[in-house]
């Protein structure tokens, strides 16, 4: 079988500027990708395109086989994603919200009652079911995003710096709750902290300036006893310098 | 449940989430009824019907439509729910659609509401209540007419200011459109365009239509007031459609 995603010659240009440029790879069931790189490498856009928000300028993404432009619905279905900065209706209420999701993912008023019920336990939303969002703190509002994205267990989840926001114990919470879902999703995580990389991913993609720099599990970069950032300080300061965008 | 309704129920709540649903409810309310007493002499007229109302809500609707449509598109850009509802499984016309739909159902709600004008007129007189009911229609088929103009133009932009005062310009032609003055000025410059002279004083059809009255949909209300809903007027509004994606 296919691998779950599959991103082939993927390029997004905004006028002159290319923000994502030729980037090709898959991810199989079982796998966790880190995605890293320097702010403004490309990462969420390159995500965005995989979640069939914004049409890629060439290349094709497929996740579980349906292409995010021609079949976006289909791929859609089977997906999870966390958009940069968990955005979520700052008006409605904790259930509201995720009630919401659950009717357009197609769930019935009892079932759709069991999910929310049941990403709320995963993100620990219990206390705050009933708060409107906006008054949450910005540790809570992410997690109302990832349990928006838990909410119909898809086999591919795509999360864009879950844990950012998110306080110690909270960060461990959901990376015990990524590496549970390992085995049978795949998964891509942005992230600029390091260690969860280590903690919780089997393979990094490094990318800078839109390209794909390094693309090999954790411990085949820190081979030679060099830590992760400075692999990474390496690899993306030895590239060409950053223009402003 | 299709996605559009889903999309729609979330919608309208939240209008009555914020003051937005308030202030706007309160203000046509108020202006409706002021207008319909002062200036359009409901009294002294000394007619059981609702003329001088429907003639004012096309008005009220130009400035208070747009306040609604605004935020539609551009809001969920400024906080980037956007993105959100764009990647949820659904197809992106019923996203579109659901939106269009709970903006369309909460000018319905706030037209209801005008339901007192209605019971007077029945108390004082013997109004044909067919024509009224023709001219509520008209009055929701203005609305979404609008609507579709406010919420293409909110999907272009991510200012909420610009969205409103566009929406503002482009169905103030549209309306002014319907006028006899603006459709003599443009008959003088395009002969023909301005829906010209009456057929039974010469006047000619340009392309077969009479565009001054396509083009306005006062013109529409107008005909219905007269108890007139062909078939045809119905086709007048139209949801918007089109690439929202960034
Ligand atoms: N809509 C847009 N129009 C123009 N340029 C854009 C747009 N979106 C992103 N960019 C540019 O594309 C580049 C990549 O942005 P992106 O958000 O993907 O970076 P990132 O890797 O997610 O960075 P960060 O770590 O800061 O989140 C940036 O230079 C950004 O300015
Ligand atoms: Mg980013």
């Amino acid at each position: 079988m296919a691998a779950l995603i599959e991103i082939e010659r993927l390029t997004k240009r905004f006028g002159g500027f290319t923000a994502v440029d030729d980037v090709s790879f898959t991810v199989d069931r079982g796998e966790v990708l880190g995605f890293l790189g320097p702010n403004g490498a490309g990462k969420s856009t390159t995500m965005r395109m995989l979640a069939g928000f914004m049409p890629p300028t060439s290349g094709t993404a497929r996740i579980c086989g349906a292409d995010v432009v021609d079949q976006p619905v289909a791929a859609k279905r089977s997906l999870g994603f966390l958009p940069e900065g968990a955005p979520t209706y700052p008006e409605m209420t904790v259930t509201g919200f995720l009630g919401f999701t659950a009717r357009i993912r197609g769930f019935r008023s009892s079932e759709a009652d069991d999910r929310v019920a049941r990403a709320m336990r995963m993100t620990q939303l219990e206390g705050v079911r009933l708060q409107s969002i906006e008054t949450l703190s910005k540790g809570f509002k992410r997690r109302v995003g990832l349990a928006q994205a838990l909410l119909h267990d898809p086999p591919v989840l795509v999360l864009d710096e879950p844990t950012d926001g998110l306080d110690p114990n909270q960060k461990h919470e959901v990376r015990e709750l990524i590496r549970r879902m390992a085995p049978e999703k795949a998964i891509v995580i942005s992230t600029h902290i390091l260690e969860e990389v280590d903690a919780v991913c089997t393979r990094a993609i490094i990318i800078a300036r839109g390209r794909v720099i390094v693309d090999a599990a954790p411990s085949v970069l820190e081979r030679e006893g060099r830590s992760l950032e400075e692999v990474f300080r390496e690899l993306t300061l030895g590239a060409p310098k950053q223009e402003a965008a | 449940m299709a996605p559009a309704l889903i999309v729609a129920r979330r919608e309208l709540a939240a209008y009555f989430a914020t003051p937005v649903a308030y202030v706007f409810i309160v203000i046509f309310l108020v202006l409706s009824g002021a207008l319909t007493f002062t200036l359009g002499n409901f009294f002294a007229r000394g007619q059981a019907d609702l003329i001088p109302f429907f003639s004012f809500v096309p008005w009220l609707f130009l400035f208070l439509v747009p306040a609604l449509t605004m935020r539609l598109w551009a809001e969920e850009r400024r906080l980037g729910t956007i993105e959100l509802l764009l990647t949820l499984p659904l197809p992106q016309w019923q996203a579109v659609l659901g939106k269009f739909l709970a903006a369309w159902a909460f000018c319905g709600i706030a037209l209801a509401l005008t339901f007192p004008l209605w019971i007077t007129v029945n108390v004082l007189g013997e109004p044909d209540n067919g024509v009224i009911l023709s001219g509520y229609i008209g009055c929701l088929l203005v609305a979404g007419a609008y609507l579709a103009v406010g919420a293409a133009v909110s999907a272009l932009t991510r200012n909420q200011v610009v969205a409103f005062v566009l929406a503002v310009a482009i169905c103030f032609v549209f309306t002014a459109a319907g006028s006899p003055v603006v459709g003599e000025f443009l008959d003088a410059r395009i002969p023909g365009i301005g829906g010209g002279r009456p057929r039974h004083l010469g006047g000619r059809p340009l392309w077969g239509l009479h565009p001054r009255r396509r083009l306005g949909p006062r013109y529409h209300l107008l005909r219905q007031l007269h108890g007139l809903l062909p078939l045809r007027e119905c086709r007048h509004p139209r949801p918007p459609q089109g690439g929202l994606g960034a």
